[in-house]
């Protein structure tokens, strides 16, 4: 009896020990090193979903290249979009903080990004809300650039979805 | 003997991440403490005021008029800044100053949010640099921890003028 009791109250302080190491260190490797997110939505075609609505692109979140907050231009990022905080967004840097944009579609022709703003676009130009829409973004509102050679076609897994 | 040594490194770094982890868990989704510097939430923060944040408001989207937030700075993502919210999205601020006679009303756009701070002469806020995306709030300021002469929650607003009544 005494045995049986013994061998639960090991496994509870067992069981507690190991989740509280492992959720916390899952949760800051997703948050600060890397995530795997689902593509949805037609504006970065051809570089993303080429396939339309049949197959939706896999691809791995880099946040620990964005630590320290600098893109290039041509990068492919996430953000959180300026509209709705609760939404995801997956543009290309097209601009950053200084550059003259030729707009397409905005209320200015010409627009100079301002001092730690960014200027994106999406690929698939005329379907995708991106700053041709909401005009530039605040650098601090990115989430992670795509690691473009790291694109895995991962098949089969349950993930975030990243909105368009 | 180096076995030890090395076991004794491993058993210390096994800790550092761990609790790292842990930290980082508390100051992303719960809160932590910070200290503010700077005039312009004066006279309700003074500069070098230690205050507790929490982050669950911004995750819930439960930050309303009047709450004193934490953000990143818009132009310069490495900085943050501490200002009151004034207006939500929707709301009409009254963006001429007072001197002016032609009063000027700016909406504030969706998914964003409309800061000043409670020192009007010495702040640079919304008034300068427009409202700011709702993403770029990182947490909500609610108690005051240090001087300990000014410890407890916060004081409403000294601009209760600054609200839209509608």
């Amino acid at each position: 009896m005494a045995q049986s009791q013994g061998w639960v109250r090991r496994y509870a302080k067992a069981f507690c020990k190991g989740f509280f190491v492992a959720v916390p260190v899952a949760v800051t490797f997703l948050d600060r090193v890397a995530c795997v997110a689902r593509v949805e939505g037609a504006s970065m075609q051809p570089s993303l979903n080429p396939g339309g609505s049949q197959s939706s692109d896999v691809v791995l979140l880099n946040h620990w290249k964005v630590r320290n907050f600098e893109v290039q231009r041509g990068d492919i990022v996430s953000l959180v979009s300026p509209k709705n905080p609760e939404q995801k967004i997956i543009k290309r840097v097209i601009a950053l903080e200084g550059d003259i944009v030729k707009t397409m579609g905005h209320k200015n022709r010409y627009v100079k990004v301002p001092r730690g703003h960014i200027w994106v676009e999406g690929d698939h130009h005329g379907h995708s809300f991106d700053s041709n829409s909401f005009g530039p973004c605040g650098t601090a509102q990115l989430l992670c650039p795509k690691d473009l050679d790291g694109i895995f076609v991962l098949v089969g897994l349950e993930m975030i979805t990243a909105a368009i | 003997m180096l076995r030890g040594v090395l076991g004794k490194t491993f058993r210390l770094v096994g800790y550092t991440i761990q609790y790292g982890c842990i930290a980082h868990c508390a100051f992303e989704y719960v809160g932590g403490v910070v200290m503010c510097s700077g005039p312009s939430m004066e006279p309700t923060i003074q500069n070098s005021d230690i205050v507790f944040a929490e982050n669950l408001s911004r995750h819930f989207y439960g930050i309303q008029r009047g709450d004193i937030v934490i953000a990143k700075s818009p132009s310069d993502p490495k900085s943050n800044i501490c200002k009151r919210v004034i207006g939500l999205e929707g709301d009409k601020i009254l963006t001429s100053s007072p001197s002016d006679f032609f009063k000027s009303h700016n909406y504030v756009p969706t998914g964003h949010v409309w800061l000043e701070g409670d020192n009007l002469q010495n702040s640079t806020d919304s008034r300068y640099y427009g409202p700011i995306p709702y993403g770029l709030i990182r947490g909500r300021i609610f108690f005051k921890i240090w001087p300990l002469s000014d410890f407890g929650f916060l004081r409403d607003s000294p601009n209760g003028h600054r609200f839209s009544d509608d």
